[in-house]
């Protein structure tokens, strides 16, 4: 198995018709994704390379069953992209677009939730399930049918770890890019769930980056819940603290989120940290090591 | 985006929030003036910058004179705008080279019983808003945050029902404030929730925040900061920029698509996102060298951007090298490489020129490279990019 998706998932794009939406649902299709559809206001009724265009995302699922959606409408239109799809009943959303205003997720966010809807971003590359699905804008070549889960804030560093597992000969079994914005539909303890209790994922990978308490919580969740090997990496650990975001912002997170910080707290629940970027792939292989 | 504080007590008056009376003044003779309209015996001069810590900061040309200053008569108010204005303040925000002040808020006394803080900002660990107060104003705030949290008082609100009258009242009885000025708090903190959610702040700050010896509440400073991504709707607010705040090298990457932050090292990097363009820089310092910048190229990266950032990069004197680190997804590597080989003719690198391109369109990226009359030293992996880029700074 795998988490999320996988070769039955039906997907359709909202936001077909703009150029990144047409490009990418192309590439995902390519790559072997059922692509059923796709979602402009105003434009049903035309096709884009032989996929159907609706007007709305209940259109769209009634006519194709499609259960997963990729959204790459403009940022001003993400948050109502959003509750459209889970309005029509989607169950995995892959929200791409960038900039989307904070507040606007603030609401989304408690939708979902309330829903139960499994929302990936926004600002995120989106997620694969290797040789089967492939639900956004990560280079497919690089991925390889395996055990490693791999979740990240960061869209192309999770590239950069995906190819160190690749060399590593471990390969994926699902990869989530879970987005870089303040608030994200899905967090890395939503998918260390999800990883703990998939056959396929033998081991995990955790990339994370300074500001925020993600990583933090997602160490103690691992010290209490997960028994697989878990690597992880945090990006900007030289990163110089210059650039601040004002008394408040470090108040909320009581001194936490630095570098530092984050690297303490994952040692401490016992997850392999990598030293340098390059060490990504290296440390999974340490991990699992260390857990046999 | 940051605002100044005048333009901040604006935004509050229009809201509700008490502020004293002030007046923005631009000159010496405008300070004066600004002294006998307000008819007040004391009166405040601040400098107006985008930056905290003013009443500690001092003024580089003259270093006895704060960023805050207590005047008593109109000479002594135009003597102490001429001491700020065109001259530079350097606080413990606004790094060594400081900023120019190019207003001051002059601003009426008023008789101050408690100095208390507020603060409402997102809270990414509950994804809702925060207000916080504390009873420990006028001071440095992360001090109280750090040794003493439990000072700090904090309640969560939707933004669609913004702050509940009961929520006040649980502050108000940590914060001390009794009698009718729970009254008076209650406006003021809802009207403040309702500033932060219609506005789209990202903080909203007052430190101190005031309570009179007649039991008003006033906001004594004002800190208010916004979504950038929602000024398209925030038409108003967007008008607030102040470009002469920011560092001119960032506002031009930012009006070519491209996230830049200068550093002072010496080795440029040129990455597509956010967490590769941090580990590069991570992985250079543990090669022993020092990043000159940050600088994320973004996904649509085209052939005008990259050449753009490349002019913007080899624009710092202090840079000996340039470490370009493409892992393509959105971005092709064959338009970084054919925008690498144009920027070079149209600039021309006489520094060492490192490239590691991966992923979406490789193999047109390295073929566009290999023909190409550029000088280039190209890597395979992180290690390989960091190792040869150090290298040819040290040969």
């Amino acid at each position: 198995m795998s988490i999320l998706i996988n070769e039955n998932t039906k997907v359709i794009c909202q936001g077909i018709t703009g150029s990144a939406g047409t490009f990418h649902t192309r590439g995902c299709r390519d790559y072997g994704t059922q692509m059923v559809g796709g979602v402009t206001p105003g434009k049903g009724g035309q096709e884009i390379d032989g996929i159907p265009v609706f007007n709305t995302v209940v259109d769209a699922v009634a006519a194709t069953g499609a259960n997963a959606t990729m959204i790459f409408v403009p940022a001003a239109f993400t948050a109502d992209a959003i509750l459209e799809a889970v309005d029509a009943g989607i169950e995995v959303i892959a929200a791409i677009t960038e900039g989307v205003p904070v507040l606007d997720m603030v609401r989304v966010y408690e939708i979902v939730r309330e829903r139960g809807v499994a929302l990936i971003g926004p600002n995120c590359p989106g997620l694969i399930t290797p040789g089967e699905c492939k639900i956004g804008i990560m280079p497919g070549y690089i991925h390889n049918k395996g055990s490693v889960g791999v979740m990240s804030r960061s869209g192309t560093l999770t590239y950069e770890a995906v190819w160190q597992t690749s060399n590593e000969g471990l390969g994926q079994s699902t990869c989530v890019g879970l987005g870089g914005d303040p608030i994200v539909g899905t967090s890395f303890i939503d998918l260390l769930k999800l990883y703990e209790a998939d056959e396929q994922t033998e081991s995990i990978m955790m990339i994370g980056e300074i500001g925020g308490t993600a990583e933090e919580e997602a160490a103690a969740y691992v010290a209490e819940h997960v028994t697989k090997p878990v690597a992880a990496f945090i990006a900007g650990r030289t990163a110089p603290p210059g650039k601040r975001m004002g008394h408040a912002g470090a108040i909320i997170s009581g001194g936490k989120g630095t570098a530092v910080e984050k690297v303490n707290a994952l040692q401490a629940a016992g997850i392999e940290v990598a030293e340098s970027p390059a060490d990504m792939g290296a440390a999974v292989v340490r991990a699992i090591a260390k857990k046999a | 985006m940051k605002i100044h504080e005048f333009q901040a007590k604006e935004l509050f008056q229009k809201a509700g929030v008490t502020v004293l009376r002030h007046v923005v003044a631009r000159s010496k003779e405008e300070a004066a003036e600004a002294y006998d309209k307000l008819g007040t015996a004391i009166a405040v001069v601040k400098a107006q910058i985008h930056a905290g810590g003013r009443g500690k900061g001092t003024i580089v040309e003259i270093p006895e004179q704060h960023g805050v200053q207590l005047v008593k008569s109109r000479e002594e108010a135009a003597q102490v705008a001429g001491n700020l204005l065109g001259n530079t303040l350097v606080t413990i925000q606004t790094g060594a080279e400081g900023k120019v002040i190019n207003q001051v808020l002059i601003e009426e006394g008023c008789d101050i019983a408690r100095e208390l803080y507020l603060g409402i900002v997102l809270d990414r660990a509950v994804q809702q808003p925060v207000l916080m107060c504390s009873t420990e104003g006028g001071v440095e705030i992360e001090k109280v945050a750090e040794e003493t949290p439990e000072l700090i008082h904090k309640e969560h609100f939707d933004p669609s029902y913004g702050l509940q009258s009961f929520q006040v009242r649980k502050l108000c009885q940590k914060l001390g404030i009794g009698g009718a000025s729970v009254r008076v708090a209650d406006r003021f903190m809802k009207a403040l929730c309702r500033l932060y959610v219609n506005s789209d702040c990202s903080l909203v700050e007052i430190n101190p925040l005031v309570v009179t010896t007649a039991g008003d509440i006033v906001a004594l400073d004002a800190k208010v900061s916004f979504d950038s991504n929602s000024m398209y709707r925030q038409k108003d607010i967007a008008e607030y920029r102040d470009v002469s705040e920011e560092e001119p090298t960032e506002v031009r990457a930012a009006e070519s698509g491209l996230s830049y932050i200068k550093l002072d090292g010496n080795i440029a990097c040129l990455v597509n996102g956010a967490g590769l363009a941090m580990s590069t820089m991570d992985i250079i310092k543990l090669h022993g060298a020092s990043p000159a910048n940050f600088l994320d190229v973004g996904g649509g990266a085209d052939k005008e951007q990259v050449t753009e950032a490349f002019r913007i990069l080899l624009s710092d004197p202090n840079v000996k090298a340039v470490l370009v680190n493409i892992f393509g997804g959105i971005a092709r590597c064959s338009t970084i490489a054919k925008a690498i080989v144009a920027a070079s003719q149209e600039i021309g690198f006489e520094i060492p020129l490192v490239v590691r391109l991966e992923g979406t369109e490789v193999e047109e990226g390295r073929r566009i490279l290999e023909e190409s009359d550029v000088a280039i030293i190209t890597a395979t992996d992180l290690t390989d990019a960091a190792t040869k880029v150090v290298a040819a700074i040290s040969g």
